[in-house]
């Protein structure tokens, strides 16, 4: 690492060379740049810090693809779901969120030269409106389990009530979220193993679509028991299954969440992330986020000769942060934009048939991988009804034993919920096979149970 | 014909929606040859969702013409105050996008993780040691889940302390960034703003009346958002402790003084970073970004879960802290983020990241010089990282306004500088240059506004009408908020 005493600029990064320091400088009428810092307390300026040395380009590439390497991911078969989910994601979504004037723009303060945001946050919403079933969508929230907790606050809002209900089976870190964000507004949150637990003082009933076992939920007699309490239907969606399950919008949810990372990209450990946010059109003044919204030019065509064009902007700001501070609907600000956009350009790239088509083949090539292993001697797939992606698989073994006579044959198993209340539960693995899930991995998959039953 | 994008054209008339026609499709699914499960019952399914049918050509020039429609850093001088939009260097992306990091499940075993988690172990080091707060959760997502955090634990720490039932009052000076009341709000708090002295800095004798038991914490920007160092916050801090109250630093301005001081040592208790500003991480037209909390011991046991830790065995795993605010979202934070920001520490150092603070210092004090006396300066003094001029004489002499002046910037190829905040600035204009910015671009931009301020009192009426070279005009934004138009509709439905 060169000094900022050498010639020439201290770091690639740092275009200033000490020729054009010592010139900027002179005209700022300081000698040295220290200087600019003397209102920092003496005391406490300059402190010891300990990091690593400085690594060039090379360097960097090196050290950070040895430690990529050290992560399983690439190397083993997985069947953990569980709220991430593997999917095949067209090409071109890469292609074109690797643009750097989407990459590296921010939030479009100044909409003339920010249409490509502003256009494609649109899109989004139309997209999540469509897939929903619900009126408006803002441009994004950070995940599935904040925005859910974000819906959580709007009901206890407009409803002007101090509890919210979760129904079991839900996804734990979206209910542990949900605890944290009620836990700032002082809510109780209840957790109902059944709907004919709901109050009047539910201010929404929270359910999720597949639900955390995997199973399909008939929405419908659920709006209608938490509507008759006076309350509203929260529904945590995976968008992926609404291309083939009834949108949650049309089984009377007044608000819809969801996660929208799997079709943007790869988990990447879970982050980042995108929460969906959808509402029925009586919230519109009390969503959470950024809006964008569909105008015109204020060019008069008299004086101009030309027609005002059509453009977008942020819209229903008095909403938000910056404007209404305290009394502000949220305090999110910079959310997930650029996963907002590949999870935009993804859903329209499979269009109305190819999602259909994704969909149904992600339950089918599920379904084929369930009944492969129940055929198995000593195992058994329980299920609660009908379901998408996710099965339950209780084998001769243990729950947690079951996975790790898989992980030493270099299978990763579905996550472990033998201690869930549910009886379908018990001593079981969740497994998730996708669209996405290669053919030879169930295959390997049920060879290894085989072979674990035998030894049994 | 015209191209898509082409300025004779409407496209914004037209969303992918209206383009393509019906069958056209832009990728193919495997056909399922294998056992058919019948479908669930047909009341748990949809008919169709509606959406674009386009070609994948058709698809991709779409969005490359609305890439175009777009600014960003690559494409020039992005001086958005309080935002630190420097260069995001592009080794980072490639680091993230390792299959290795990107393919990692969140639940993958942690000994299946280990890449990952150790990188994480490092920047939670690193950041302890660049703040001075020794206890580090990198789970928020974005600045303003890391001050939710913060200001939760804050909340958790009065309660263990008995004390929560009194102290219901968060003190939030004037010019702090619309986050802070915010989430002090959501928090469950009650909001105190505190006036700005002459010298920009707190008003010391508002929070020394203020300060009482009523009080929970004092959340403060350090530089604030006039780029002046808060003076004698290092006395204020002894203040608000002596008080049994909490300090906050919203750490958004943490570049002007990576390397220099740090906010531990000053007597700050909790603080949030913003890695997509100080660290270069990309804003990606808003997010993702990352916002870790960093605290000292006494607040450590109330981090958001999950905290990094090194067990005995030199393992790296995921960890509750013993009295946890909880989970902040459904599994551990924007980690493909925090992999960026890593590399931006490792590329720099501790002798880079003092380079950064200095010439991001240098470059804001030099953008000063240069238009002193073409643009008022309410708080004329040396500054950090960025400077908050006021349009406030255009618009008393010639008529025109902030707004506009920011607009014509527009057709000298810049991006506009954050304008109307802080609010405290009358017309306000605050240019944050970032380090990344060389000299010569620093000059562009000071003659750009030095053009735009000779403009005013020359032709005050043409400013109205900037921008005239970007893609779109002036937009109807009263409209917009009036009759709200948010998502596609079918051209050919019945209009309501």
């Amino acid at each position: 690492m060169p000094s900022s005493t050498t010639v020439g600029s201290p770091h690639p990064y740092i275009p200033a060379t000490d020729a054009d320091r010592k010139r900027m400088l002179a005209r700022v009428g300081v000698d040295e740049l220290d200087a600019l810092f003397a209102d920092l307390p003496a005391a406490f300026r300059d402190p010891n810090i300990d990091l690593p040395p400085a690594l060039t380009e090379p360097e960097l590439i090196a050290l950070l693809g040895a430690r990529a390497a050290e992560n399983a991911a690439s190397s083993r078969l997985s069947f953990l779901g569980a709220g991430a989910y593997r999917r095949s994601v067209p090409s071109i979504v890469s292609h074109l969120t690797s643009r750097s004037e989407f990459v590296t723009a921010y939030t479009p303060y100044q909409p003339e030269i920010s249409q490509g945001t502003l256009q494609s946050g649109f899109e989004f919403q139309s997209v999540v409106c469509e897939l929903t079933g619900m009126d408006i969508s803002n441009t994004g929230l950070y995940d599935v389990a904040s925005a859910t907790a974000e819906g959580c606050l709007l009901a206890a809002r407009v409803t002007k009530r101090s509890a919210v209900a979760l129904l079991e089976p839900i996804h734990p870190g979206t209910a542990e979220v949900v605890g944290t964000y009620a836990g700032g507004a002082g809510l109780n949150v209840d957790r109902l193993s059944s709907a004919d637990e709901l109050t009047d003082e539910h201010a929404c009933l929270v359910v999720q679509q597949p639900d955390f076992l995997g199973t399909i939920v008939d929405l419908e007699p659920l709006g209608l028991r938490v509507h008759e309490r006076g309350g509203l239907l929260v529904t945590v969606a995976d968008p992926f299954a609404l291309g083939l399950l009834q949108a949650p919008g049309d089984a009377g949810a007044d608000i819809v969440t969801g996660e929208g990372r799997d079709l943007a990209g790869a988990p990447a450990f879970g982050g980042p992330s995108l929460g969906l946010f959808a509402a029925g059109l009586p919230y519109m003044r009390q969503m959470p986020g950024r809006i964008v919204g569909r105008t015109r030019e204020l060019r008069n065509a008299e004086n101009s000769g030309e027609e005002p064009r059509t453009g977008y902007v942020l819209t229903l700001q008095a909403r938000e942060q910056f404007i209404r501070r305290e009394r502000a609907t949220s305090n999110v600000s910079t959310a997930q934009a650029l996963i907002a956009l590949a999870f935009t350009i993804a859903v329209q790239a499979l269009g109305p048939r190819g999602l259909r088509e994704s969909a149904e083949l992600c339950y089918q090539r599920a379904h084929d991988a369930a009944r492969r292993v129940a055929a198995l001697p000593g195992y058994e797939v329980p299920e609660r009804g009908p379901w998408f992606q996710e099965f339950l698989v209780r084998g001769p073994v243990p729950a947690g034993e079951l996975a790790a006579r898989l992980s030493r044959r270099g299978i990763t198993a579905g996550l472990d919920v033998s201690n869930r209340a549910e009886p379908e539960a018990r001593d079981s693995l969740l497994f998730a096979v996708t669209e996405a899930t290669p053919d030879g991995h169930v295959d390997a998959l049920v060879d290894a149970l085989a072979s674990i039953g035998d030894e049994v | 014909m015209t191209a898509p994008g082409s300025r004779d054209e409407d496209f914004g008339a037209r969303l992918s929606f209206d383009r393509g026609a019906r069958g056209r499709r832009a990728v193919d699914v495997p056909a399922w040859s294998g056992v058919q499960t019948p479908l669930p019952d047909s009341h748990l399914l949809r008919d169709s969702v509606r959406l674009p049918e386009m070609s994948q050509g058709e698809l991709v020039r779409y969005y490359t013409a609305l890439s175009a429609r777009n600014y960003g850093i690559d494409s020039g001088t992005y001086p958005l105050g309080s935002c630190t939009m420097k260069f995001n260097p592009k080794v980072n992306d490639l680091i993230a996008f390792l299959p290795g990091f990107a393919d990692a499940h969140p639940l993958a075993a942690e000994e299946e993780a280990q890449g990952t988690l150790r990188t994480l172990w490092e920047l939670r080091r690193g950041l302890a040691e660049i703040t001075g707060l020794p206890a580090v959760s990198l789970a928020p997502a974005a600045g303003a889940q890391g001050e939710f955090a913060g200001v939760l634990m804050i909340k958790a720490a009065l309660e263990d302390r008995g004390e929560l039932g009194r102290r219901r009052r968060i003190l939030v000076p004037d010019s702090a960034h619309g986050t802070n009341p915010a989430t002090a709000a959501m928090a469950g708090f009650a909001v105190t703003h505190i006036p700005t002295a002459d010298d920009g800095s707190l008003d010391r004798a508002t929070i020394e009346r203020e300060l009482d038991e009523t009080v929970a914490g004092v959340m403060v920007t350090v530089p604030n958002t006039l780029g002046l160092w808060e003076w004698g916050i290092e006395e204020v801090a002894d203040l608000i402790h002596d008080a049994g109250a909490y300090l906050y630093a919203d750490g958004a301005n943490l570049n002007a003084i990576m390397g220099r001081v740090r906010y531990g040592d000053l007597g700050f208790d909790v603080a949030h970073l913003n890695l997509h500003k100080s660290f270069s991480t990309p804003h990606g037209g808003g997010g993702p970004g990352a916002g870790p909390v960093c605290c000292n011991d006494e607040l450590a046991p109330y981090l958001p879960t999950p905290i990094v830790v090194e067990d005995d065995g030199g393992v790296v795993r995921l960890a509750a802290p013993e009295r946890s605010i909880g989970q902040l979202q459904q599994f551990h934070g924007n980690a493909g983020v925090l992999l960026r920001a890593y590399a931006y520490m490792r590329a720099l150092g501790l002798d880079g990241l003092r380079a950064v603070s200095g010439q991001a210092v240098l470059n804001a004090n030099y953008l000063r010089v240069l238009l002193h006396g073409h643009y008022d300066l309410p708080y004329d003094l040396p500054v950090l990282h960025e400077v908050v001029f006021s349009g406030s004489r255009q618009r008393r002499q010639n008529g025109v306004r902030t707004y506009d002046i920011a607009k014509r910037l527009i057709d000298h190829g810049f991006h506009p500088p954050t304008v109307y905040f802080p609010l405290i600035v009358e017309e306000a204009l605050m240019i944050e240059p970032t380090e990344t910015e060389p000299p010569e671009a620093i000059e562009a931009l000071a003659e750009a506004l030095i053009a735009i301020a000779e403009e005013a009192e020359r032709d005050p009426d043409a400013l109205h009408d900037a921008p005239v070279t970007a893609p779109i005009g002036r937009l109807d934004e009263t409209t917009a908020a009036r009759r709200p138009f948010l998502r596609w509709q079918d051209p050919g439905a019945v209009k309501s």
